[in-house]
């Protein structure tokens, strides 16, 4: 398993958008994705679930991978939180 | 650790019977302290002098009693042992029945920065409310990844990876006049050890769809509020899975229970392929769960049957077989 922290850069928050690009990405990837923000952990293949964290600006949240591309697909998720979701 | 100060519980919505009307009548600045279980203290003792064993985290209600006691105190000016009360970090204090503290109390409460609330409500009463409440709050949770349907009066819970197929199948049962209670992500919470309640993580966001192919959609809107829950106990978990092959599925019946906070719960494990009804097999499991509440298990049932006839017929045999010999 591979954990990551990350920061959400765009000033929107993860709305529909940026949730979509995520579970565009991690479908890409044999590995499961999960996401932590408080005590809520989600499955980061979901839209809905992602929407649900109610990530806002600013706030930190946890990515973690498992599975045989579990670096890949952790990497390929960081970036989209450091490109700010191409926004 | 759950963060629940006194301003949350003023500002908890709760529905009509269960409301604890609650209002804030001085001390203002210690709304922000929090509560850290769902205990309640009648805190007739301290009043009296005696602090040892106090239960100063707890919410502390003065019902009838405890106010004529706290009348007679400020009669005799005896005010050392309100003031000692005070001193601890109480989290709030309750006065039921409509109760009026004097405007000395109020300041002394005020001093120590603890909030003075009042209710119409009988002590009893407000009790029973309150400790609900906070039995719900501190209930132990966990989020899962799943779907949330009310099939004929039973909570299932749907599980499986993305993508196979739950919402689609939830939206069905939708269709078919059943309940949704959350889709995708389903807050779990043990209450007193003996249910499992199960709702949306998110109350705006509750009640929502992602479907491939059409986006995000709004069930309320699109079925009508007949068609949605907030809350319901989780009697039945139904976990989908990409049709195997190699595996055994369950044929005859047999019971299986998960886990959950510690709760068992019944669960069944359903293969999913092209072509196969998974509503209506879903719905079938729902009725077969509340026969099984009803004391009927059809499997046993079933079994039972088919003993006592291969019993009958081996009896008749014999009987033949002797006749034969005859």
């Amino acid at each position: 398993m591979v954990e990551r922290e990350v920061e959400v850069l765009n000033r929107a928050g993860i709305h529909a958008r940026p949730a979509a690009l995520i579970v565009k990405i991690a479908n890409q990837f044999e590995s499961h994705l999960y996401i932590e923000k408080d005590r809520m952990k989600i499955n980061g293949k979901s839209i809905m679930g992602i929407i649900t964290l109610g990530a806002a600006y600013k706030s930190k949240l946890t990515i973690s991978t498992e599975g045989v591309d579990e670096v890949e697909a952790a990497d390929a998720i960081e970036q989209l939180f450091l490109n700010r979701f191409e926004e | 650790m759950v963060e629940f100060s006194i301003l949350d519980l003023l500002d908890h919505d709760l529905k009509d019977h269960n409301q604890l009307k609650l209002r804030c009548i001085g001390g203002r600045s210690g709304l922000s302290r929090t509560l850290t279980d769902s205990k309640i203290s009648r805190p007739g003792l301290p009043l009296s002098g005696f602090f040892e064993e106090f239960s100063y985290q707890s919410v502390q209600l003065f019902g009838k009693g405890e106010q004529r006691y706290l009348k007679k105190l400020e009669e005799e000016k005896n005010f050392a042992s309100i003031e000692k009360f005070f001193s601890y970090p109480i989290p709030t204090v309750v006065f039921c029945d409509g109760g009026e503290p004097s405007s000395h109390i109020i300041s002394l409460a005020d001093a120590s920065g603890c909030s003075v609330l009042q209710t119409p409500l009988e002590s009893a009463e407000f009790t029973r409310s309150l400790i609900q409440l906070l039995d719900e709050i501190f209930a132990e949770t966990i989020t899962i990844h799943g779907v949330l349907v009310e099939v004929y009066g039973v909570g299932v819970l749907l599980t499986g990876e993305s993508g196979v197929g739950k919402s689609e199948t939830a939206l069905e049962l939708i269709e078919r006049g059943h309940r949704l209670i959350s889709d995708d992500t389903v807050t779990l919470r043990n209450i007193s050890g003996n249910f499992l309640i199960g709702s949306g993580a998110n109350n705006l966001l509750a009640h929502h769809m992602e479907i491939r192919g059409l986006g995000i959609l709004n069930l309320t809107n699109l079925f009508g509020v007949g068609s949605i829950r907030e809350k319901k106990q989780v009697q039945l978990l139904v976990h989908l899975e990409p049709w195997d092959s190699n595996k055994n599925y369950e044929r005859v019946g047999e019971e299986l229970t998960e886990l959950i906070l510690g709760i068992p719960v019944p669960k069944v494990e359903v293969p999913v392929k092209p072509g196969r009804n998974v509503p209506i097999i879903i719905e079938t499991a729902a009725r077969n769960e509340r026969l099984k509440k009803l004391g009927y298990f059809s499997a046993k049932e079933f079994d039972q049957s088919v003993l006592s006839w291969l019993e009958s017929e081996s009896a008749r045999n014999l009987y033949y077989n002797n006749e034969e010999t005859f």
